[in-house]
């Protein structure tokens, strides 16, 4: 009689290994990008998990030594692609920290604008994708069509929706115009209503809270140990931000709550970005009302007045000679860079985003790195996804918001 | 671990007696999805509706003429030095006698080429040109059949004649749509 419960004596010199070896990734869809995970199984159950990188290194740093300022302004936008305004204003600002330029209140207003936009378009992503991971699709498809309104409103600016390449060291390259602002008002006006039955769908659901409350779980002793920072931090119950702790863009004009977990599981995280976004919207709606302010000329003031960084105007460098060889040095790299080091560090969309810039004084960094918060996070991913099923390891890679384009180092 | 006095703990209750029986909110979610069936539709039919570009969207180059329909690129070079990915070569020529109705100044393009499988659209080409000679049109989207079709010389670069092909210029301005 043949009974299921008894194990089949396996036959001589056969494989004795209990675990299946599975290669999840590099370029699984379900693993949002090019994450390789080669998992022992036992059943589906996660034994141990060995990440790898460099998939797609491209040697950002590397590339940045030979070109001028702003030329790494691109390849900041290839970080993390899902947020590429905050990278850019976070290398635009570490250039200013260094050469000591004082942007304008407007500029800085507009820049929290964008920034903020651009960390709901990212939370916004992340969230969605969570959902998607435990089988919820509609609830990506209905935020979908509102990142575009933020992406319409990035291209109104610069001209392009994904990387962006916006703004200047100094400020930004054109005034923000009538579009840009309707366009902003109608997203301000028709988001929360969405975000507000995006959590009708999850928040209290009963399938989506059991799948991820208590999987994925990390402590504050352990993230800090990591180093975790932003919004992973925070589901631990750490409350540190940058945009607090240490202030740029005039952060410190504007009131803002910072939502934090306590368990630092995947359902924490899930309702910490969705507590982010509701505060990204009231700081947007602030700084709208700030900017509308400002009178007369400051109304216009979209840079700071640095003649030797910022591009002179360009019916003046088609007819005014000074403009011109202001053009052509700023351009070939030739206005001179105080020799001298830096950091400075942005709240991303996904924790601190840091720039450490060594300039000997040469047209180009001497060195820089950018201190990169999703290949911090993906260390600790063993260990998140120890002893967990393999569709809750899933959840729990989305949900640390891992991004590809970060991650090689 | 408090570090401020913001932090605002995120809500955490337990699930209700109701939440816990599972059928309101999938009646909850249904209903959400079928008030959307009566909502405008977001989506375009691409190919035959374009949405509408903002003015200073960056798409492929355009070499631009002046007035009188002459190239306006004096071969400088600055796009090329200022191109972060490295996308652009030219080759400059002398103007010579009886070409000035071609070319505004002394100098122009003999061989301008930009290889747009490199290109990534950041626009500092634009940015950086003294002479308006480039900019970056609302053309996006190239399809070719071999890698050689996607390095752009100056016959696919530069915008017809406004004076000798006015319909040509008109169509690659987008005046007649």
């Amino acid at each position: 009689m043949f009974d299921a419960r008894t194990p089949i004596p396996l036959p001589e010199g056969s494989i004795e290994q209990q675990t299946t070896t599975l290669n999840l990734g590099p370029t699984h869809p379900a693993t949002h990008g090019v994450f390789q995970n080669i998992l022992q199984l036992d059943g589906e159950r996660i034994v141990s998990t060995e990440q790898t990188v460099g998939y797609i290194h491209r040697a950002f740093e590397k590339l940045s030594e030979r070109r001028p300022l702003y030329q790494i302004t691109p390849i900041t936008d290839r970080l993390n692609y899902c947020s590429s305004p905050i990278n850019n204003m976070g290398w635009h600002m570490t250039c200013e920290k260094l050469l000591g330029i004082q942007t304008p209140k407007r500029v800085d207003y507009l820049r929290i604008i964008i920034m903020e936009l651009s960390r709901i378009t990212d939370h916004l992503i992340c969230n969605s994708i969570v959902g998607v991971d435990t089988g919820a699709f509609t609830g990506f498809l209905y935020v979908m069509q509102y990142r575009e309104l933020a992406y319409e409103i990035y291209e109104e600016v610069c001209g392009s929706r994904l990387t962006t390449n916006i703004g200047r060291v100094g400020g930004f390259e054109r005034n923000f115009n009538n579009t840009a602002f309707t366009k902003l008002e109608k997203f301000l006006a028709e988001y929360p209503k969405v975000l507000k039955e995006f959590e009708n769908l999850f928040n209290r659901n009963r399938i989506f809270m059991e799948r991820t409350q208590g999987t994925g779980a990390i402590s504050a002793e352990r993230a800090l140990a990591y180093g975790f920072t932003g919004p992973n931090l925070r589901a631990a119950g750490v409350d540190y931000d940058v945009r607090i702790h240490s202030p740029y863009s005039s952060y410190e004009d504007f009131e803002f709550d910072v939502p934090v977990g306590t368990t630092g599981d995947n359902y924490d995280r899930f309702m910490v970005r969705n507590g982010e976004m509701w505060q990204s919207l009231r700081l947007i709606d602030h700084a709208y009302k700030k900017i509308q302010e400002f009178k007369g000329a400051e109304a216009e003031v979209f840079h700071a007045e640095v003649p030797e960084y910022y591009l002179p105007k360009k019916e003046d460098v088609y007819t005014k000679m000074e403009a011109l060889i202001w053009h052509f040095k700023i351009i070939m790299g030739e206005t001179a860079i105080p020799a001298g080091e830096v950091y400075h560090s942005v709240e991303g969309g996904n924790g601190e985003l840091g720039f450490y810039f060594i300039s000997d004084g040469g047209r180009t960094p001497y060195r820089l790195h950018f201190r990169r918060p999703c290949f911090i996070y993906y260390q600790a991913y063993p260990e998140l996804s120890k002893n967990a099923m393999l569709s809750d390891a899933i959840i729990t890679l989305s949900s640390l918001n891992l991004i590809a384009g970060e991650l090689d180092a | 671990m408090a570090l401020t006095n913001r932090s605002v703990a995120i809500d955490r209750s337990p699930m209700t007696f109701v939440e816990s029986l599972y059928l309101p909110s999938i009646f909850k979610g249904m209903g959400i999805t079928f008030s959307h069936i009566f909502k405008k539709k977001p989506t375009i039919n691409y190919p035959e509706q374009t949405r509408p570009f903002s003015p200073v969207f960056r798409g492929l180059h355009v070499l631009n003429r002046d007035e009188e329909g002459r190239e306006n690129c004096t071969a400088c070079g600055l796009c090329a030095v200022a191109c972060p990915a490295e996308a652009i070569t030219m080759e400059a020529a002398e103007r010579l006698p009886g070409e000035e109705n071609l070319y505004r100044e002394e100098k122009y393009a003999a061989k301008y080429e930009i290889n747009m499988l490199r290109c990534i659209f950041c626009g500092l080409c634009e940015e950086a040109c003294p002479k308006d000679a480039i900019y970056l049109s609302e053309t996006f989207a190239p399809a070719n059949f071999a890698r050689k079709g996607f390095i752009y010389g100056k016959d696919d670069l530069l915008i017809p004649n406004k004076n000798t092909e006015p319909e040509a210029y008109a169509k690659a301005k987008g005046l007649n749509q």
